[in-house]
């Protein structure tokens, strides 16, 4: 199948909020808060005002997730349509997929006795069946649209060539933390619009992938390290004690 | 002076129970009403003390047990056996706090056995959790020979006898995995971390770290132990463990500064921020007032002196644990303070754990004879060194 993706173009849109609502409802949050500017457990999608501009967060949905490669049950997956996804009966609440986000998506339901992560799942059962996402699906101006990561952005560099002195130059999720399934496309930088601007250009879970592939060398060296000493100093203990012994023995007769 | 002390003593049951009982329902409001019940953890601060404290610093201060048990039974320093028991067994508590932490930290604890069935490889905490459950279970039977020596099980005790070098190695090599895998941990958030924490070579300060705070934790402890326990570990061997201490801090400080210089972060140490005054904190306590302390001959050889080195290592410790779990995320974790639930339940882990090391040390044979024939040694005339208090 082939990877689908969100183009959001920030600049279309108006800020009316239906996204929010179809959200809430096709994912059946709490009907509170649809104005909230905070990812949380009943906002899997939310509208922040920016520089007089409406901005859309939602989940990434990175091309090499952090949250995927951090749990240590694998709760969290990255499906081949490109929706990264979570399952609740595996997860034990570590939440290191809340701490380790690049974006700060993830969150969780703090006042629950038995709480999920909660986060926007790219609405992955109707793009498997090629329809859009439900926010796609409510946008009366097509600032959200659905599709094929290829085309979207095929479509993005297209409107960028036409309206230049409108675009930003880049396309916002094209190398972010190793490429996004969501895209922006924005008039100013993302970092002006609340996004942070140290966001790596690769995936950030090379870094810890590095340091665990060391894992088998460390323990053959270690072995081998620890090992060895033993060897060597257990070889002077007994060398020590026969040459006491020696020296005892040696002691009633006094050649040598 | 002895009565005295005791009489100041006499307090501390009371304050004990009223902070279990206390903990104790503040622990069924969080499985009641959720984390957010009795914590100031937010979706922008989703770790906080417990992790910092009982996990993280649990873990750190426990490795005096991987430390000491090499020491003596791989590198053959013999000298220092009549404390290697008791490493081991504040070490096994220190794991237990550890997944005690975690019962009440993680949102799902019935869920935590997933981690044997659902496999994940490039997940730190895979590894960790992996090391952990495999580490406690070696503590357990490098400490079992105690129990066995208690209860006269010579066969077992023989059975223990020549397996535990292979034992202490396994037990080794855990340790070096998860000690710094507990840094590894932190590796993949470049962007979320403040530059004086954030460090592609966590895991290499994490391991140096907490040998460090594992052999101050053998001089805090067997400080503790003159105290409580009326038992005396000979002086001389608490200083040969201060040795190694300001080796480890030494090592430690040199890359600690620079891997903070080769990332060019060193602008930031005098740097007009919320984070520099941490920092400071945590560099002053963990590596100049410990090193300038016991450098100088005078302090060292006082017991008082050894103690307050140790404790500042010991607290500097978990300053840096705190720093790098709060301190340097405070740019995005919308001000994050711990709640006083927070501290409690933190403070009482610990303080169970100082109760429970105690039980067990009036009842089992955790301090090993000093055999003065065999160890005394040249250091017999160094040993008695006046106790000023």
């Amino acid at each position: 199948m082939t990877q689908k993706g969100l183009l959001l173009d920030v600049t279309t849109c108006i800020g009316c909020g239906k996204c929010v609502l179809a959200c809430k409802q096709k994912n059946h949050l709490p009907s509170e808060g649809l104005n909230d500017d905070k990812l949380s457990y009943r906002n899997f999608t939310v509208l922040q005002k920016k520089d007089g501009q409406f901005v859309r967060k939602l989940c990434m949905h990175c091309e090499h997730p952090s949250c995927v490669a951090v749990c240590l049950v694998g709760a969290l997956t990255k499906l081949e349509s490109g929706a990264v996804v979570y399952d609740a009966d595996k997860c034990m609440g570590c939440r290191y997929c809340i701490v380790a986000c690049p974006f700060e998506v993830p969150t969780f339901e703090w006042n629950e006795w038995n709480p999920s992560v909660r986060k926007c799942n790219l609405c992955y059962d109707l793009i498997e069946k090629g329809l859009p996402t439900a926010c796609s699906q409510a946008c009366p101006t097509g600032a959200t649209i659905t599709g094929n990561r290829e085309d979207l952005i095929a479509i993005a560099e297209a409107r960028i060539r036409k309206n230049a002195e409108k675009y930003q130059s880049k396309i916002f999720g094209l190398f972010e933390a190793g490429g996004t399934s969501v895209l922006y496309l924005s008039a100013v930088s993302l970092d002006k619009l609340g996004f942070s601007k140290d966001i790596p250009k690769t995936a950030t879970p090379e870094i810890p992938w590095r340091i665990l592939q060391q894992v088998p060398n460390v323990l053959l060296l270690g072995a081998v390290f620890l090992g060895g000493s033993y060897w060597l100093f257990k070889r002077r203990e007994e060398v020590a004690k026969i040459e006491a012994e020696m020296k005892d023995s040696a002691g009633g007769d006094s050649h040598d | 002076m002895i009565k005295q002390l005791k009489s100041l003593l006499k307090p501390w049951p009371i304050i004990a129970a009223i902070l279990l009982i206390t903990s104790f329902v503040v622990a069924i409001q969080r499985y009641t009403y959720g984390l957010g019940a009795v914590t100031n953890l937010t979706d922008q601060s989703a770790w906080g003390l417990w992790i910092a404290i009982d996990i993280l610093g649990g873990v750190g201060l426990a490795a005096g047990g991987f430390v000491m048990a090499t020491m003596v039974y791989v590198f053959r320093l013999k000298k220092f056996k009549p404390i290697v028991r008791m490493s081991i067994l504040t070490a096994f508590l220190g794991y237990m706090i550890f997944v005690a932490g975690l019962l009440i930290e993680v949102g799902k604890p019935w869920n935590m056995w997933h981690c044997i069935i659902y496999w994940n490889i490039h997940s730190p905490l895979f590894e960790v959790a992996w090391c952990v459950m495999l580490y406690s279970t070696v503590l357990f039977l490098e400490f079992s020979q105690v129990i066995f020596e208690k209860f006269g099980w010579t066969k077992l005790q023989n059975i223990f006898h020549k397996v535990s070098v292979p034992l202490i190695i396994i037990g080794a090599l855990l340790s070096t995995l998860h000690q710094s895998t507990l840094g590894t941990l932190f590796t993949v958030m470049p962007s979320r971390m403040y530059p004086l924490w954030y460090s592609p070579i966590l895991p290499i300060l994490f391991f140096f770290s907490c040998i460090a705070a594992g052999l101050a934790m053998v001089i805090f402890e067997s400080s503790l132990s003159k105290r409580f326990l009326q038992h005396e570990t000979p002086q001389h061997l608490l200083l040969s463990v201060s040795r190694g201490l300001v080796l480890f801090l030494g090592i430690f400080a040199v890359i600690r500064f620079a891997d903070l210089s080769t990332r060019g972060a060193l602008g930031l140490l005098f740097a007009n921020a919320y984070e520099t005054p941490f920092f400071w904190i945590e560099i002053f306590l963990f590596i100049f007032i410990p090193i300038a302390l016991l450098l100088n001959k005078r302090i060292r050889s006082t017991p008082r002196g050894l103690f307050i080195a140790s404790l500042c290592v010991v607290l500097g410790f978990l300053m840096h644990r705190v720093n790098v779990v709060t301190t340097a995320f405070a740019r995005v974790n919308g001000g994050y303070f711990p709640s006083w639930q927070e501290f409690l339940i933190s403070i009482s882990f610990i303080t169970a754990g100082f109760i429970i090391v105690g039980l067990i040390a009036r009842n089992f044979p955790v301090f090993e004879k000093v055999e003065p024939a065999a160890e005394g040694e040249e250091e017999e005339g160094y040993v008695k060194i006046g106790w000023s208090v």
